[in-house]
């Protein structure tokens, strides 16, 4: 189902944390809420599931205005982050219980709770109690019980951020089986930029109470609107440095480059800042730039420097793994132009 | 450090604190030894078996003209009634104070705690006269609202302790599952805070059997004595006191306190574990 969030605004004691943010979610997509911590992802995810009342704009689920409806009546499934399993309960009891609410009767019940554990994988583990299965279980349970009663949308708040790394990794692509499995609407909540990109149809970059992108991560990642969405995005970061920008030549990093294809309008700013990835800074780019190996960090199949220019500005390279370089070697490497990012002085893409 | 070890280190201690409560072990067991026996003035050994002690059970004594048996019953209904109700407020108020965002939150809180530390002897007089202006004065529901009152504070501190353990999450998680607040409280809320129940239950239980002041002064009359207040009474009348028959009355009284002990000991504990926070 079509979810749509118009200007919505949510005060905490006359300060707003989430603030004017429209998006809609098409049927069947999973969108990530993605941001720093205290931006607003679970405030806006509370509000979409009625916890939290929204103090301005509306909310539609399909054609329907849900706004002022109570949680009991919105029909959405949510995972907490800590799954809030009820502990008296077995595991059966604990996926049926919004079944039993509805009062459905026994063989329903059982019939259902039977797909949904099959769907999740945890069939053998029904008797036992939320006490007596592992991290990656109880988050299946608490998937199953999200997803029993078929709801309309399907919200997931930090749902990986209990796991250990390797269970993160299986869980991940799970929800994202479960979730095309299922056709279910999703939104994920999270300040993992990798889980966003790696299972999102689509992100919500949020910052201070505002979405400041919306894109594909892909998208999202090729073309960022700010300073701090290409910061944000990708592992090891974006490095910065200033450049200037003349006829036809661009000062940056202590060298001279020539100016780049895509900056080559004339109402550009004397002074920008440039942004480069670490797989766009290397020996195979040309040897315009000069400087040397602060640190290197082995990451197995790849290499990481550090590289302090002639300026003092310092850029990260990201290479094949091998022994040729140490710190404090003098290199000559060069970059992509073609896939520099040029921000102006307030950090707005160009 | 293995527990043999530390049990072994503690074997002073233990000697130490077994001497010092040897007068009360003495204490407990010529309790016991002397309500079936008879020992001549001047010596520690019995000389005869005798039930005559345990004489209260089956005909009124000269010392008090109300019927055990009555009395036993009317300690059971006051110490049970007011169990409960005890109970059934703590629980749902307790909910409130923890979960409810209600007007004036803060002041009900520091309300209780001066509540519970408020000694029950300076309001007596207040509440003779209430009683007696409802009519209400020597029966037994006058003595279980009162006592069930000021036994409230504590039993809701304790109750909102235990709900606060409890996280929220469960509770958001029932409603997003379809749940009505109530239907949330009664299944999900309430099976977690059930050590706590039982333990307020016994607690207040217990408290209310040993209660003396209050009934004491508010239904003194044979209709609805309690047991301390029988007690009591024997203990009172100083022209004809017979030690022998006051001890088999005090042990009759004590033997349910120390069944329910022997039962709940361990949810008794409970009530410091999840009480204490808050
Ligand atoms: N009940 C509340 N009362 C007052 N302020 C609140 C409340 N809940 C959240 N806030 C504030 O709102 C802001 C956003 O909180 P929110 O929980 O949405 O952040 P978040 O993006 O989910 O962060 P995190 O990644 O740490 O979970 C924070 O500054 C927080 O302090
Ligand atoms: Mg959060």
């Amino acid at each position: 189902m079509k979810i749509e969030l118009r200007n919505f605004t949510k005060r905490f004691d006359g300060q707003a944390v989430v603030d004017n943010v429209s998006l809609t979610i098409e049927s069947g997509e999973m969108i990530a809420l993605l941001g720093p911590s205290g931006c607003g992802k679970s405030t806006s995810l509370f509000s979409i599931c009625g916890i939290h009342r929204m103090d301005e704009g509306q909310l539609l689920f399909g054609d329907k205005d849900v706004t002022n409806l109570p949680s009991q009546k919105r029909n959405v499934g949510v995972v907490f982050q800590n799954y809030a399993l009820y502990p008296h309960m077995s595991i059966f009891e604990n996926i049926a219980f919004p079944l039993v609410v509805q009062k459905a009767d026994r063989a329903t019940i059982r019939r259902k709770v039977a797909d949904i554990a099959e769907l999740v994988q945890i069939s053998d583990l029904l008797e036992r109690k939320p006490a007596n299965i592992s991290g990656g279980q109880q988050q299946r349970t608490a998937l199953a019980r999200a997803l029993i009663r078929r709801p309309d949308v399907l919200l997931l708040d930090e749902p990986l951020a209990n796991l250990d790394a390797k269970l993160r990794l299986e869980m991940r692509s799970e929800i994202r089986r479960i979730q095309s499995e299922t056709g279910i609407t999703a939104i994920l909540v999270t300040h993992d930029q990798v889980e966003a990109m790696s299972i999102c149809d689509r992100i919500a970059l949020m910052q201070k109470g505002k979405v400041v992108q919306l894109d594909k991560p892909r998208e999202m990642y090729a073309n960022p609107a700010n300073m701090f969405v290409a910061e944000f995005l990708g592992n090891p970061p974006i490095r910065f440095m200033p450049a200037e920008l003349h006829e036809n030549q661009m000062i940056a990093g202590g060298a001279a480059l020539p100016r780049p294809q895509h900056l080559k309008q004339s109402n550009l700013p004397d002074k920008i800042n440039l942004g480069i990835r670490p797989e766009h800074f290397g020996p195979q780019f040309g040897n315009e730039i000069s400087g040397h190996i602060l640190a290197i960090e082995t990451q197995g199949r790849e290499n990481l420097y550090d590289v302090a220019l002639s300026d003092g500005g310092v850029l990260c390279s990201i290479q094949p793994a091998n022994d040729h370089l140490n710190p404090g070697d003098t290199i000559q490497w060069g970059i992509a132009s073609q896939h520099l990012l040029a921000f102006d002085g307030q950090g707005e893409r160009i | 450090m293995p527990i043999q070890s530390r049990n072994f280190k503690a074997a002073p201690m233990i000697i130490l604190l077994s001497l010092l409560s040897l007068p009360l072990l003495i204490m407990c067991f010529y309790l016991i030894v002397d309500t079936i026996t008879n020992t001549q003035p001047g010596t520690l050994i019995p000389d005869e078996i005798t039930f005559e002690h345990w004489r209260f059970l089956w005909q009124t004594t000269e010392n008090s003209s109300a019927n055990i048996w009555r009395v036993t019953l009317n300690t059971f209904v006051f110490s049970i009634t007011t169990a409960t109700t005890i109970l059934a407020i703590s629980l749902t108020a307790g909910y409130a104070l923890s979960r409810l965002n209600i007007p004036f939150r803060r002041f009900f809180l520091s309300g209780l705690i001066m509540l519970h530390a408020f000694p029950t002897i300076t309001l007596i007089i207040a509440i003779f006269l209430i009683l007696q202006t409802l009519g209400l004065y020597d029966s037994l529901i006058g003595v279980i609202m009162v006592k069930s009152a000021l036994e409230l504070p504590f039993g809701i501190w304790i109750m909102k302790g235990f709900y606060d353990n409890v996280p929220w999450e469960i509770e958001m998680a029932g409603v997003q599952d379809g749940a009505s607040r109530f239907t949330v409280w009664r299944k999900l809320v309430l099976p977690q805070v059930q050590p706590g129940m039982m333990a307020l239950l016994v607690f207040s239980f217990l408290t209310a059997w040993s209660e003396l002041v209050l009934p004491l002064v508010l239904a003194p009359g044979n209709k609805s004595q309690v047991l301390s207040v029988y007690l009591a009474t024997m203990l009172a009348d100083e022209s004809s006191i017979d030690f022998n028959l006051m001890k088999s009355v005090g042990l009759f009284y004590v033997i349910p306190v120390i069944i329910t002990y022997m039962i709940f000991q361990r949810k008794l504990m409970n009530i410091y574990g999840g009480g204490t926070k808050g």
